[in-house]
């Protein structure tokens, strides 16, 4: 900082020297650094803190009493159902992420032709799913899969199509988990859009049609780049977020049939806190981080490179 | 090349009807202004002709075909906007040679007719900047570099340089002429700056409340304005009126504008004016240029006339005074040499060679 404590001249003698302490201070990162200093200790307590633990955890052996170093994640590779965790949370994560992408783009193109007056009151309906507590909706969604008593299997008997074993097979279950988790986060996707939609100016959309545009090529061109950095930041927030669901999972399947449905924190969970095996878990978990920080470097370098362009 | 016509014209938005019948007929090549206050409805009817809004009633025709329900896209025209909105993810280069690209012209053709607009408007070494790295002057020319390469039909251009400082604004006013003369292609430009439309324009058409006031050259605009509006919207500072009466004198007239000044008007105009002889509600309309100190060997139909000034504004190359009749203020233009001072009585002469007279019911020029 140019403006911190200079110096005094030496040859000011005279002049009391303030001590050390008072000096550093009154510089301006001093103070800069105390005002943020209750927001930093809470996030230690709440972040740091927990983070470093379950590290430490992740090298403790079953009863938690002996270093065990690496070995439990050394045990985790052979396992084939760590793999197939991993490939699962990877088909979850990015095949729901890409849903709610869609949806939400297309949805928010829609609200936003929507004339202003009609505007809050979808935008409100929208929000619906994303605004109840995923534990709670799940549970209807548990209810509407239900093989023999549900609303789905009702319907298809009426068109005379078989009962679907919504939670019970493999395939299906994986993709009632992804559409619940589509039904549930889309709307976050279509309110960042919309925010983003709303932000283009509408002159670039008139020289656009009047260069010779056609409706698709003006998305192309004009909608997706202006879009482009809250597309990769609202991506990458979602990637995130689905990577470690828990909830969703945990209440329609619990991660069956047979394994087939868990992801990282379910099946943590499943280990750690339903296994007994709490370093094991925590060592399941923090599998998350390389993964999940891969994914970040790229899409906010692209996000720093390109900058605010307007 | 191109001809449009636009035939009785109407754009209604929900209640309010922006553009009230307009007929105009534009030549091929011509250079038209539309100009206006603001809320006359030029930009709209520019933007009917774009196909950017619907037209509510009435025909846009452009080489014998209907436009009315063409969408923008497929209307051959390319249109510069007063924020240039220019697309800021891509290049200069980009942003120019995009409505081409659109229409797939074969890579050469493109690089082609970008430089040689990049060229035409100086621009060559800014062809790989993002446009927010240009300057406002630097991005309208890129705007209207990407209107150049299309070579379209028509150029519209909708209010180009309102967001330029005075100075650019006088300099690009210069280069779009330029552009014009090099590039001859029908223009449509809308403005609310009448210098702008003076100086551009082969015709200018005045708007007001949605209907056209006039349409003419610059020179028919201001030396014979049709309606009051025109008369006062077209020149700088605007046209003096004052009320009126005329009188019979002998065998001919004057015009009385208080107790202490009548002037004879010439005596060409007599028998347009005789009609209107004893009637009131009738303008006296004569430009502060017109009025100047009082000069020996005036001229033809020079009526002089003693004014006590009130404020005068000296701009170097001449001072402008101001002055009362009939508790009026009137503003003149005389020369810095004259004498001009505040507080002190000026001999004034009158060219009434271009006066004008209005019906102040109707806001006809007589």
């Amino acid at each position: 900082m140019v403006d911190a404590a200079l110096e005094r001249p030496a040859a000011a003698g005279a002049v009391r020297k303030p001590s050390a302490l008072r000096r550093r201070l009154q510089r301006k990162s001093t103070i800069a650094f105390l005002m943020t200093l209750p927001l930093i200790l809470l996030i230690a307590a709440l972040v740091i803190y927990p983070a470093l633990y379950s590290l430490h955890l992740a090298t403790l052996n079953k009863s938690m009493e002996r270093f065990v170093g690496l070995s439990n994640f050394a045990f985790l590779f052979k396992r084939q159902t760590f793999w197939m965790v991993v490939k699962q949370s990877c088909i979850f994560a990015i095949t729901a992420v890409i849903f709610k992408a869609l949806i939400g783009f297309v949805v928010a193109h829609f609200v936003h032709n929507i004339p202003t007056k009609g505007q809050r009151k979808w935008r409100g309906m929208l929000l619906v799913p994303w605004v109840i507590p995923p534990a709670m909706s799940t549970l209807a969604w548990l209810w509407l899969f239900d093989p023999s008593y549900s609303a789905f299997n009702w319907l298809l008997a009426k068109f005379g199509v078989e009962a679907i074993p919504w939670t019970a097979e493999a395939g299906w279950a994986r993709f009632s988990v992804i559409l619940v988790n589509v039904w549930i986060g889309s709307p976050f996707f279509m309110i960042m859009y919309l925010a983003a939609l709303k932000s283009v100016p509408e002159q670039l959309y008139e020289a656009a049609a009047i260069d010779g545009a056609n409706w698709w090529q003006r998305i192309w061109y004009v909608t997706l780049p202006m879009m482009r950095n809250i597309i990769a930041i609202t991506a990458l927030f979602s990637l995130i977020v689905t990577f470690a669901n828990f909830d969703i999972v945990r209440i329609l399947t619990a991660g069956g049939p047979i394994d087939q449905t868990h992801v990282f924190a379910t099946w943590a969970f499943w280990i750690g806190i339903q296994g007994g095996d709490i370093p094991l878990g925590a060592a399941v978990s923090l599998f998350m981080v390389p993964i999940l920080s891969i994914a970040a470097i790229f899409i906010l370098r692209d996000i720093n490179r390109r900058g605010n362009e307007a | 090349m191109a001809q449009v016509s636009l035939h009785k014209v109407v754009k209604r938005f929900e209640d309010t009807e922006a553009v009230r019948g307009i007929d105009l007929e534009i030549a091929d090549k011509e250079f038209v202004v539309l100009v206006g206050p603001s809320g006359c409805g030029k930009s709209t009817t520019l933007r009917m002709i774009a196909g950017l809004e619907d037209v509510t009633d009435g025909e846009i025709v452009v080489d014998g075909v209907l436009m009315n329900d063409v969408p923008p896209k497929d209307r051959d025209m390319a249109m510069v906007f007063q924020n240039y909105a220019l697309y800021p993810h891509m290049t200069v280069y980009e942003n120019m040679s995009f409505g081409l690209r659109l229409k797939r012209y074969p890579k050469d053709e493109i690089a082609r007719r970008v430089q040689e607009a990049a060229r035409i408007l100086d621009i060559t070494e800014l062809l790989d900047r993002k446009p927010r790295q240009l300057s406002g002057g630097q991005r309208q020319r890129v705007a209207m570099g990407r209107a150049i390469v299309r070579n379209p039909k028509v150029f519209l251009f909708d209010e180009p340089l309102s967001n330029l400082d005075a100075k650019l604004r006088v300099q690009m006013r210069t280069e779009i002429k330029r552009v014009h003369q090099k590039v001859r292609t029908t223009t449509v430009y809308v403005t609310h700056d009448q210098v702008e439309a003076m100086t551009l324009a082969d015709r200018v058409v005045v708007m007001n409340r949605g209907q056209i006031e006039q349409i003419g050259t610059p020179n028919e605009l201001y030396h014979a304005p049709a309606t009051r509006f025109v008369a006062g919207f077209i020149g700088s500072p605007s046209m003096n009126f004052l009320p009126c009466r005329l009188e019979a004198v002998g065998e001919g007239l004057q015009v009385r504008l208080s107790d202490q000044i009548a002037f004879p008007v010439p005596p060409e105009r007599v028998a347009r004016y005789r009609p209107h002889v004893g009637r009131g509600g009738i303008l006296f309309g004569l430009r502060p240029e017109h009025i100047t100190e009082a000069r020996p060997n005036g001229g033809r139909h020079v009526a002089e006339f003693d004014a006590f000034l009130e404020v005068t504004e000296p701009m170097g190359n001449e001072t402008m005074v101001f002055f009362s009749v009939a508790g009026k203020e009137v503003c003149a233009r005389v020369s810095p040499n004259a004498g001009a001072r505040e507080g002190s009585p000026l001999r004034m002469g009158a060219h009434l060679d271009h006066m004008h007279l209005i019906d102040e019911a109707s806001g006809r020029v007589l």
